[in-house]
Formats: C-alpha cells, structure tokens, sequence
C-alpha cells in the first residue's frame, strides 16, 4: 500500500521535473548548446564581451568558440561541454562566481591543448626551450593572451 | 523487500525534486536577466540640458547614481586618498571631517610655496562630492581673492554657463572668469554632475569644458590636425579619457580677464609646459624667500596619463578609475570614481592575472622610487632657496641673482609638475623621474650660478658639457 503510494509520488515529482526541466531548456534555448555557433555562447551576458572581442580577433576565421574551448572528438566535446554547462547553470542561478572571471586549470589544459593541435609545428620547434613544455606555469596564452579574445 | 520498495520510490522522488527545484531557480534567473538585459534603464523623468541635479539623473540611472554619491568615501592608500580629520566646526567653516593637511605632513612646501596662499593651508584632494565645498571654505579663499574662473573645474557649471551667456557656452565661461569667486559661487550649487560629462538626450560623453575644448584643440594642432572639435572627432574610448582631462590638468589664469587656458601650445610634458611659461613670462607669485617669479603645478593628471603605457595601450582613465562592473544582467561602469588601488579586481585584474598583492607590490614599487627621487629633488631644491637667501643677505643685487631665481623658478615648477600629480609617479613612471632629474638639474645650475659657490656651471661630474635634452 505503502509502497504504491511512493510509486505515485516519484511519478509526480519526476512528471514535475520532466515539465519544469524541458520549459526551461527550451526557454534557455538548450539545444543552442548543442550546436557550434559562437552565438549560443553569449546566451547568457556574461560571455557578451568575450564574443564581441572575438570578433574582432585574429582567430575569428579560423577558430570558432568550440574549437579552443572543447576538446576533439564527440565524447570528450559534449562531456567538457556537459560539465561546463552544469558548472556555468549552477554558478549563475546562485550569483557565487569571481569577477573578472577566471579560466579553470580544466578548461586551461583543453585551451593550450588546441594551441598546440593547429600550432603544431611552431610549440614542438619552442618546447626545448620552455623545459617544462607548457605545462608548468608558461603557456600559449601567457604570452599570446589576445589570439581569441582580449577579455 | 517492502523496505526497498518503499525506499527507492522515495528516493527518486526527493531526487527529482531537488533538479525541479534547480530548473525553476534557473529558469526565474535567466527570465530575470532577460528582462533586465531588455530595458537598459527605464526612462523615469525626462533629462535636458536644464537639468543640472544629479539626484533628477539618478531617478533613470538609479546603478550609476549610486555609485556617484559613493564618492563621499574618504580611504587612504599609501601615496594618496584621504583620511578622515575630525575638526570642530565653525560659523565661517561648518565642515566637521576635513582631509589631513599636506603642509603638516610635508613642511618642507611652506618653504617651497612661501608667500602664495597654497603655503597657509594645502589638505589632500577628496573624492568628488566635496570638491565644491572644500575649495568654497579653504583657508586660501581668507588670503587672496580668487576669481569666478576656478567654478569650471569646481562645481557642475555647464548649465550655469549656458545661462549666463544667454545660450552661447564660451560667452558665459568668459563672463563668468571677470567675476569674484563670492559672485560666481552664488550662480553654482553642485560639485561636478552626470550633465558635465555627458548628454542627456543620447547619454553618450561629451566635453562641456571650454577650457578643454581649446586645450586640445591646441595640442591637435601641434600635431598638425587642425580645426579640431573633441565632440565631433574624438572617438568612444578617447572620450573615456578627455572628459577627466577636462579639469585633471596644469592651468593657468591668462590676463586680466582671467581666462582659463591649458598651457598645451609646446606639448603636454612637463618641460614643454615649462617652455610656453618661459616664453610668455608668466608667474604665479613671487617667492617670499628669494623673490623668484615662480609658478605653481596643478594636478597635472591628464598630461602625465599621456606620456605612459597605458595611454599608449589605449586604456582610458574610466578603465582604471570607474571600472566595468556587471550588475544582474547589465555592465556598467562603476561611478564610484577612486583610486584604483582600491578596486585592484575589476581595475587591474581584467587585463593583468596576476595576484592583487602581486598587483599592489608593482604600484607601489614604482610609487616608493618616484617618492624618493622628488624627496632627493626636493632637498635639493630647499637648498638652492637657502643659498639664495643667504647671497640676499649679504646684499647681492638682482643682478647677481637674475640667473639663480630663473633656475629656481624652472627646478620648481618641474618638482611641482611632479608633486602636484595624483599617482605619485604611477601615470607615466619614467616620464615622472625624467622630470625630476631635471629639476634636479636646474637646481644644480641655480647653485652653481652663485657667487663663490665653487661649481661650475656647464660642467658635468665627468666634465662633459650637460646638453639639455629637447
């Protein structure tokens, strides 16, 4: 008896969540996320200025978004992509975020990862030099910070 | 059995509705932002250029307003800011708090200053909202008597201005420069407002400062631009620095008229400065001690900005001074003018990663060099005024001292050019110690120009002949 009366309930929490949870992405316009256009990023207005500064970039023709900030291939890409939604979803319904806003060692890693996916070449020719190869302190962006974005 | 059927059900259900509970959270979040991102502001009342209080502005700009009236704040950082100073009030003076007096905490500019207003009572500058009070009830007012003019820089006089001028803005600055401060004080009723700076039809920023609508005119013109006008050809980002140089600059009063006039002609450093004041022989008073015609440096912000790295990089006054801050959905820029020693996160942190102590350590490195290139300048110098007025009274005619008040009129102003700027060097580090070493020179010469001092003039210590930089 008791048992069916839990089994109603789960079924009108989870009907509840069902309801509450597609409204709300499809008036976040989540499936925007799914996709690979820039302008899904600046959904929110938080990234408003990171769009409009890689607009004007150099890496506006040839790296969009998703090219810097997800790593290669389909798991990886919409795993890193699930998680920094969550992240993203959470920090800003709760307002608890620094400002300015600061990369995450994570999501540092996929970025000089992608420097040196394109830029092959040049980081293998200057990695003897930087003994640590990058990963200790000196990468891409600590120098070349203005590539995608300068904000 | 019955324990896990009843138990997982249950489970589920909490679960769920933890993430309802999320989803509705963010979904009344992005609604929220969403409607503040569609209406920027909401138009309350309708602004012109009559409107002069900043508390009719504040009704549609509720964010900036706020943040304005903070400007009321006293805090010190180590170079500048200012504290607080509890004094009794009086019928001729009501303040009750003041800012600490420069003079008690430097005596050495009474010596520096002796005979001008400024060495009867000199405090640190506070923020914005007392800037009219605090000049109003100066103990300088007592000594000399000042004119209408300093109401440009020291009240919201734009409309005022407009009014007296019946419509023309240059006629009413220019009528207004004849009068006594008593009078013109009465024409003004508040320290610098949102109409000063910007137009209340399109909000953008615009120069209201005749004063620097030839200023920079002049400038422009060095540099071969000619017919410049700052409200037609400045782009957005320049404006967020020429509407602070509209008063954060080296004046002067010119003439019997008093017309306020930025001595830009030669160009914006301070030795260029110098060379339009040698050239049309003004002075500001004559000193007390050796009777040089000297001249006194004014918060020479603008120009100092000009000849450093930030200016250079395109950042802006407004970038480091009123910072972007996001406020729900919405960026504005932070009215709360200050020290961005106070603000390090949204000041400086937005271009340089680094850690704010970090950040901190940097400025005031910098700081702490420039501090003591001006004491080394500044001892220098009182030792040049002490050599003058001994030769005075041993009875050397003007004659013999010509050359040595000359190069104490030169090695002050470029010492003061220094001192009277608010970032204690931080504005343009180099630029700040160039000027100082050449104040530094012209004291040497001053000395050397005495009789029986035992130095020689042109000499350097390797006996090379100083060549004077251009």
């Amino acid at each position: 008896m008791a048992g069916n009366r839990a089994i109603l309930l789960a079924g009108v929490f989870v009907g509840v969540l069902v309801g509450v949870g597609s409204y709300t992405f499809v008036y976040a316009k989540g499936y925007s996320y799914l996709t690979n256009d820039p302008q899904a990023c600046a959904n929110c207005h938080v990234m408003q200025d990171h769009f409009d500064a890689w607009t004007r970039s150099s890496h506006r023709a040839v790296a969009v978004c998703n090219d810097c900030h997800t790593p290669p291939g389909l798991v990886p890409k919409y795993l890193t992509k699930a998680q920094n939604g969550f992240w993203h979803s959470f920090y800003f319904t709760t307002g608890r975020y620094p400002d300015p806003l600061r990369m995450t060692p994570r999501n540092h890693e996929v970025t000089e990862r992608a420097c040196r996916k394109c830029h092959e070449e040049l980081t293998l020719a200057i990695d003897p030099a930087h003994a640590d190869g990058g990963r200790g302190g000196l990468t891409c962006t600590s120098c070349h910070n203005e590539v995608g974005h300068i904000e | 059995m019955s324990t896990r059927r009843f138990t997982s059900p249950v489970l589920i259900a909490v679960l769920a509705a933890v993430l309802a509970l999320g989803a509705t959270a963010m979904l009344v979040n992005i609604f929220q932002r969403q409607q503040e991102a569609r209406n920027p502001f909401y138009r309350v009342v309708e602004l012109n250029d009559e409107i002069v209080d900043p508390a009719v502005w504040g009704k549609n700009f509720p964010l900036q307003y706020d943040g304005y009236k903070r400007t009321v704040d006293q805090v010190r950082t180590r170079y500048g800011g200012s504290e607080a100073i509890p004094r009794t009030p009086t019928s001729v003076d009501p303040r009750s708090v003041v800012a600490q007096s420069r003079l008690e905490e430097d005596p050495r500019l009474k010596t520096l200053w002796a005979g001008y207003a400024f060495a009867k009572d000199f405090r640190e500058e506070r923020g914005h909202a007392y800037m009219l009070d605090d000049q109003t009830l100066t103990e300088r007012q007592a000594v000399v008597q000042q004119p209408g003019t300093c109401m440009h820089c020291h009240a919201s006089v734009y409309t005022p201005y407009k009014k007296l001028g019946g419509g023309d803005l240059m006629k009413g600055f220019e009528a207004m420069n004849r009068m006594t401060y008593q009078e013109a004080r009465t024409l003004v009723s508040h320290p610098v407002a949102c109409i000063d700076c910007h137009d209340p039809a399109s909000m953008q920023l615009r120069v209201t400062r005749p004063g620097f609508l030839e200023g920079i005119q002049k400038v422009k013109a060095a540099q071969g631009i000619s017919n410049y006008d700052v409200n037609r050809d400045a782009t957005r980002q320049e404006m967020r620095a020429y509407v602070c140089g509209q008063c954060h600059v080296e004046y002067y009063f010119k003439g019997p008229e008093k017309r306020l006039t930025y001595p830009w002609d030669k160009g914006l450093r301070g030795d260029q400065i110098l060379a339009y004041y040698e050239e049309t022989g003004f002075k500001d008073w004559t000193h007390a001690e050796t009777g040089a015609p000297t001249l006194k440096a004014q918060h020479p912000e603008f120009e100092m900005w000009n000849q450093g790295i930030h200016a250079r990089s395109g950042v802006a006054c407004a970038d480091c001074h009123m910072p972007y801050q996001r406020v729900g959905a919405m960026k504005i820029s932070d009215h709360h003018v200050r020290s961005p020693l106070l603000n390090i996160n949204r000041a400086c942190q937005t271009c340089h990663r680094w850690s704010e102590d970090e950040l901190r350590s940097r400025v005031e490195t910098i700081q702490d060099r420039t501090f003591e290139v001006r004491n080394v300048a500044m001892d220098a110098l009182l030792a040049l005024i002490g050599d003058i007025k001994s030769a005075r009274a041993a009875g050397a005619d003007d004659v013999a001292l010509e050359a040595a008040r000359r190069h104490h009129r030169r090695a002050q102003f470029l010492l003061d050019f220094i001192e009277a700027e608010n970032s204690m060097g931080f504005h343009a580090d180099q630029e700040a110690v160039r000027v100082l070493a050449l104040s530094i020179d012209e004291t040497r010469r001053g000395q050397a120009s005495l009789p029986r001092s035992g130095v020689s003039a042109g000499a350097t210590a390797s006996g090379v002949p100083a060549g004077r930089p251009k």
